[in-house]
């Protein structure tokens, strides 16, 4: 006992000369933090990763902007593993440090539901760049805004593809997750209304690997298409299994599926694989080539997946910012000023998409990308894109 | 009461600072400082997390400390009435975890009634916490809305205390139910049968979301009201901890009167030879399906208070990983020994949720200014599981009888020179019989 | 009604899945029933032996892939050298882990062994996961595609290469097993030490280099059982092992515990179960339970056949001496 007793006493003591040291480096210049929150660990933690980066990207880039202004601008990276209840203990610990402004996330359309509970609670802006679960708007919560579409819209678009490809019979699978579960029920609405027939509908766990009793079922009914509501682990092994089985069916999915780990684990079997996405390659224009350069002198490799959406993102709430601390007078804002400034955006025109946010913080500039694998390579080819206008129910 | 004043002045006496010598003197003085300086270091700079680890730390040290037992009780009163409290209002955080401590040392009071005291391994016991927070979770937001016809929900807040009751008896219920068909089995048998029943409550609860949406499956209940006392909203992290010292105080009320009757003592004659204890007369059936009840109806309690505040539930929160948790609680605490118990709470979750993350994020914090750039692989946070597992087998090799074993039994079965078969403390040496 | 007609069609291909998962299922079972029955203590960790096993011979397929190496080979030849790799280390780990963290407790009340068995359990999780996500930045593995033929048996009933490969080596791997417990002089000394431990002591036999044995070989098959299962699905996690560990500790209860037949038997059983289960529970009760269930499936019959048959299926009850 006397050992550990000194030991705890050495280490007291050391603990505390160092929080001295850290807590010396105060500034002058008023603070303001924004945090991205993103799964950087786990089976997602490719999409959570690229995402971080292009928001780091933005920040790094407008850094000094705000030097000007007479703030200095920090970025704060959390991990929220794609578990909500890391989200939610990240979030509670986000809105008791003042400095925070904003937040830029999730991918995890569960996780950003339960994490934007806490943010309203502490009055934190939230923008979303991938969330694309009806329920993260449709909670009319003042703070929560995306520039994604929704799955309302990314579901049906993808029913009417694959009936425009003659296949009438699909069988759907989902992952019961908000996100896949709501995908897949809205794909099968529109599916059913414009004529198809659902030959069964499964729900999956995700994060196991057996998946053969489902996949018998679909060999059962016959279904000429499989709808997948869930993301590219599950997917991947899916389409992995599908094929080793001998089982042929087109495959389906959304955005969850858009990453290049979906050929690392499928490989040659995701030719002929479809997702619906609301992201899509951004190396056409000029502004989008601008950004990969930068991406790519930063990081090392092209940006792939939501990068560009996170810059987008990113870009957005730092403008609010802007206009929250002109609207104040060149002082510090008020975190209700920032979510005001950041509902009002309008006709911002980003690397990836236009931004206008309407009532709920929905972007009703947003659109819907149909991919499709011809070749075992990422990323796939963009066969077609649809505005959300479409779609919206006005 | 009578009987606790008389025995705080028995212990009291026997101890004087004179007979202590030379270097334990030092130690003793050391710790004293220790004692006082951290509560107070704490109130004058409450953002300050080494502060606060240290003076969760002193809360450990108190209890090994040679000091008088009211002298202890007036320093442990001073700390958690007023200081966590006043801290707590600066910083949420604080308060969160302490409490956390709070419900993690009832939840390990809890499981310590069936394998500390009786001798039971369950290695299901998040399940039973898992009914508590859902039986909360669903009435007190939209949830019941969504299978019931009739009702008004969310209830409001001010249904808490009765849902505390509430789930105290729904989950001692299912403990009862657990408890009946497989009371019978042996040691390792009960273990992985109270295993499987875990996994079919979470299950359950991860797939109960069609045809009818009970628990709306693998995406949880959000949000769930704060409790409401008098229309007061209490969803500050201050209150939550007041509510929880005062379920904490009451826990250790009953289980102290459990423990010093009959049931306690028959629970502890099960635990030691169940065969002996049945030949001579215990009601060895009922009593094991009491303590199982018992502690089931304890963490139902405390999950909805678990509910409560994090306003989310979702099965991931009671996996296999929760139920181990709180078991090592009760190991490591020194099972038996209500003390330990919770000194094992404290010791865990100041581990798991203060020092690791505290590390982790001033790591990052140095690597998002360019001080330090550290792969986002060797984030401390994410090592929870190993440290906890190397924590676990070295507790093990060397202290298997936990951090402060159940003292009353250790002398009992000293003096008498016996081996025990299935409780937490190792064979006899030759010297320590007497 | 309908729907089950379906179903009854694709009752062959659920019976080859059923098994290939039985056959895992069996030869994981096996290594916990084999220390069971030496030591009579659940050896917690090997699930974790398993998971170990299954990254390592995934590795060596990924590295042969790296190496240029796979597409030339023959895929029998590649799972083969993967699995002899995996058999030793996870061989290896096994009788580390039993040296450095259960020794020292063997003596100690069950309770300390079993945490300790625990704890280990939790180190090896998060080792692994660390050393994948260093390497991968991902800790999920996924392994390649060694077989695509399919092989036509009957009308409507295509196996996959796969599964005969998998479930060949199962058997092989049961029947050398058998040999060497019932003829072999080790194995007679397992069963020695398994049924008296002291009197096999006495008898000369070292006990010490028996247990050790034991785990060797133990683990040695939960380490190939996790390489097959990872060719088999494809995609491995360092939380795999936990539900599959749970599974097949299920299924040696289930068969007997401490009966090496018994966790053969149990491990086929269940495998089935689940198989047929998932497939048939949403039609049976008419999309009540889905096939998301199949667990709650397993786990229900284990408590079920633990209340009416405690000593499980091919188990004799133990009498307690007073």
């Amino acid at each position: 006992m006397k050992r550990v007793f000194s030991f705890l006493l050495a280490v007291s003591l050391m603990l505390t000369l160092t929080t001295f040291f850290v807590s010396a480096s105060a500034d002058s210049l008023p603070v303001i933090k924004i945090a991205s929150v993103t799964p950087l660990s786990g089976s997602q933690a490719a999409m959570g990763e690229v995402i971080k980066n292009g928001i780091e990207l933005a920040y790094k880039e407008r850094i000094e902007e705000f030097a000007a202004l007479g703030f200095d601008l920090q970025f704060a990276p959390q991990d929220d593993q794609a578990d909500p209840k890391v989200g939610v203990s990240i979030a509670q610990r986000l809105i008791e440090d003042d400095e925070f402004l904003a937040v830029v996330g999730h991918w995890n359309s569960g996780v950003a539901i339960a994490s934007s509970e806490v943010y309203n609670q502490g009055n934190l802006a939230m923008i979303s760049p991938a969330n694309t679960a009806t329920e993260v708007t449709d909670r009319a919560l003042p703070i929560v805004n995306r520039i994604c579409a929704r799955d309302d819209a990314q579901g049906p678009a993808g029913a009417d593809f694959l009936y425009s490809l003659g296949l009438t019979t699909v069988f759907i699978i989902q992952d019961k997750t908000t996100y896949g579960q709501g995908v897949a029920d809205e794909f099968k609405k529109r599916f059913e209304a414009i004529g198809g027939t659902v030959l069964g509908y499964e729900g999956i766990t995700a994060g196991e690997a057996d998946y053969s009793a489902v996949e018998e079922m679909i060999r059962a009914t016959g279904a000429e298409a499989v709808y997948f509501g869930g993301i590219y682990p599950e997917g991947g092994l899916l389409i992995k299994q599908l094929a080793e089985k001998g089982i042929d069916v087109t495959f389906l999915g959304p955005d969850g599926l858009d990453s290049e780990e979906l050929v690392n684990i499928a490989g040659d079997a995701v030719i002929g694989t479809y997702y619906t996405s609301t992201a899509a390659g951004v190396a056409n224009t000029e502004k989008g080539a601008a950004f990969s350069a930068a991406y790519l002198e930063m990081f090392g490799n092209e940006p792939v997946g939501y990068a560009a959406y996170g810059y987008d993102a990113m870009s957005v709430t730092l403008n609010a910012i802007e206009a929250a601390i002109a609207s104040n007078g060149g002082a510090l804002p008020t975190r209700e000023q920032v979510v005001e400034a950041a509902r009002a955006t309008s006709g911002y025109e980003g690397v990836a998409t236009n931004i206008t946010f309407n009532a709920i913080g929905d972007n009703i500039e947003a659109k819907v990308y149909i991919l499709g694998f011809s070749e075992a390579t990422y990323p796939a080819e963009v066969i077609k894109s649809i505005a959300v206008t479409e779609f919206l129910k006005d | 009461m009578q009987n606790l004043k008389k025995r705080i002045k028995a212990e009291s006496e026997g101890f004087s600072f004179q007979d202590l010598q030379g270097k334990q003197r030092v130690y003793f003085i050391a710790g004293v400082l220790f004692i006082i300086a951290m509560p107070v270091w704490l109130l004058l700079d409450p953002g300050n997390s080494v502060a606060f680890v240290l003076f969760l730390l002193s809360l450990l040290v108190i209890q090994k400390m040679k000091l008088p037992t009211w002298i202890k009780i007036v320093i442990v009163a001073f700390d958690l009435v007023l200081v966590i409290p006043i801290v707590g209002q600066t910083s949420g955080t604080f308060a969160r975890v302490a409490t956390m401590v709070g419900i993690y040392a009832i939840l390990s009071l809890g499981l310590n009634i069936v394998v500390g005291f009786t001798g039971l391994l369950n290695l299901g016991y998040a399940a039973f916490y898992a009914v508590g927070a859902y039986t909360y979770a669903i009435f007190a937001s939209r949830q019941a809305g969504k299978f019931l016809s009739f009702g008004n929900f969310p209830l409001s807040g001010n249904w808490f205390w009765l849902f505390l009751l509430i789930a105290l008896v729904v989950s001692g219920f299912v403990g009862f139910l657990l408890g009946l068909p497989v009371l019978r089995l042996k040691g390792d048998y009960l273990a992985i049968v109270t295993l499987g029943f875990a996994e079919i409550i979470r299950l359950l609860f991860n797939n109960m979301n069609s045809p009818i949406n009970i628990t709306n499956g693998p995406m949880g209940i959000t949000p769930i009201q704060a409790p409401m006392l008098f229309n007061i909203r209490l969803n500050k992290p201050v209150d939550y901890y007041f509510i929880v010292l005062g379920l904490f105080l009451l826990t250790v009320l009953v289980i102290r009167n459990l423990q010093n009757s009959r049931i306690g003592r028959a629970w502890v004659a099960i635990r030691e030879d169940e065969l002996v204890a049945r030949t001579m007369g215990v009601p060895v059936v009922r009593m094991k399906l009491l303590s199982f009840s018992i502690g089931a109806g304890l963490a139902g309690m405390m999950g909805v208070v678990f509910a409560a505040m994090q306003s989310y539930v979702d099965p991931t929160s009671f996996t296999f990983m929760e139920s181990i948790i709180i078991l090592c609680m009760v190991i490591l605490g020194g099972s038996g020994n209500m003390q330990g118990v919770v000194i094992g709470a404290l010791a865990v979750i100041v581990l798991q949720l203060q020092i690791l993350k505290d590390v982790s994020n001033y790591l990052t914090q140095l690597a998002t200014n360019g001080a330090l750039n550290l792969p986002a692989w060797l984030n401390p946070a994410k090592y929870e599981r190993l440290i906890f597992g190397l924590i676990l087998v070295l507790m093990c090799i060397f202290r298997p009888n936990g951090i402060s074993p159940e003292k009353r039994v250790l002398k009992i079965r000293q003096r008498l020179g016996f081996a025990p078969k299935d409780s937490g403390l190792p064979p006899l040496d030759a010297k320590e019989v007497k | 009604m309908n729907q089950l007609q379906t179903l009854v069609k694709i009752i062959p291909q659920l019976l080859s899945d059923g098994l290939t998962l039985g056959f895992v299922y069996a030869i994981v079972a096996i290594g916990y029933t084999m220390v069971y029955g030496i030591l009579e203590f659940i050896n917690f960790a090997h699930s974790e032996l398993f998971m170990f096993g299954a990254f390592v011979g995934t590795e060596v397929l990924l590295l042969l892939k790296s190496m240029g190496i796979l597409a030339n080979m023959s895929p029998t030849l590649a799972l083969i050298i993967s699995l002899l790799v995996a058999m030793v280390m996870s061989g290896g780990l096994g009788v580390a882990v039993d040296r450095i963290a259960y020794k020292p407790v063997r003596s100690a009340p069950k309770l300390v062994p079993f945490i300790s068995a625990i704890g280990v359990s939790f180190v090896l999780q998060d080792v692994v996961r660390m050393v994948e996500e260093a390497k991968n930045g991902n800790y999920y593995l996924y392994a390649p595609t060694l077989f695509t033929r399919r092989i036509q048996v009957a009308a409507n009933m295509v196996i996959p290469e796969k599964t005969l490969y998998i479930v060949g080596l199962c058997l092989v791997m049961m029947a050398a097993l058998t040999l060497f417990v019932n003829k072999n002089k080790w194995g007679k000394a397992m069963r020695a030490v398994a049924q008296d431990r002291d009197t096999a002591r006495l008898m000369g036999i070292n006990v010490d280099l028996v247990i050790s044995m034991t785990f060797l070989i133990g683990a040695g098959m939960g380490g190939a059982a996790g390489t097959l299962f990872s060719v088999q699905y494809g995609s491995i996690s360092p939380y795999s092992g936990f539900i599959i560990g749970m599974k097949a500790f299920t299924a040696a209860v289930f068969g007997g515990i401490g009966k090496i037949p018994g966790a053969m038997l149990g491990g086929i059983l269940l495998g089935l179960i689940e198989v047929f289960g998932a497939s048939f529970l949403g039609a049976l009760t008419g999309g009540v339970f889905g096939s998301e269930y199949k667990d709650v499936l397993a786990f229900t019959i284990l408590i079920l056949i633990l209340i009416f048959k405690p000593s499980g299926l091919l188990g004799k009850p133990q009498g307690e001496k007073v």
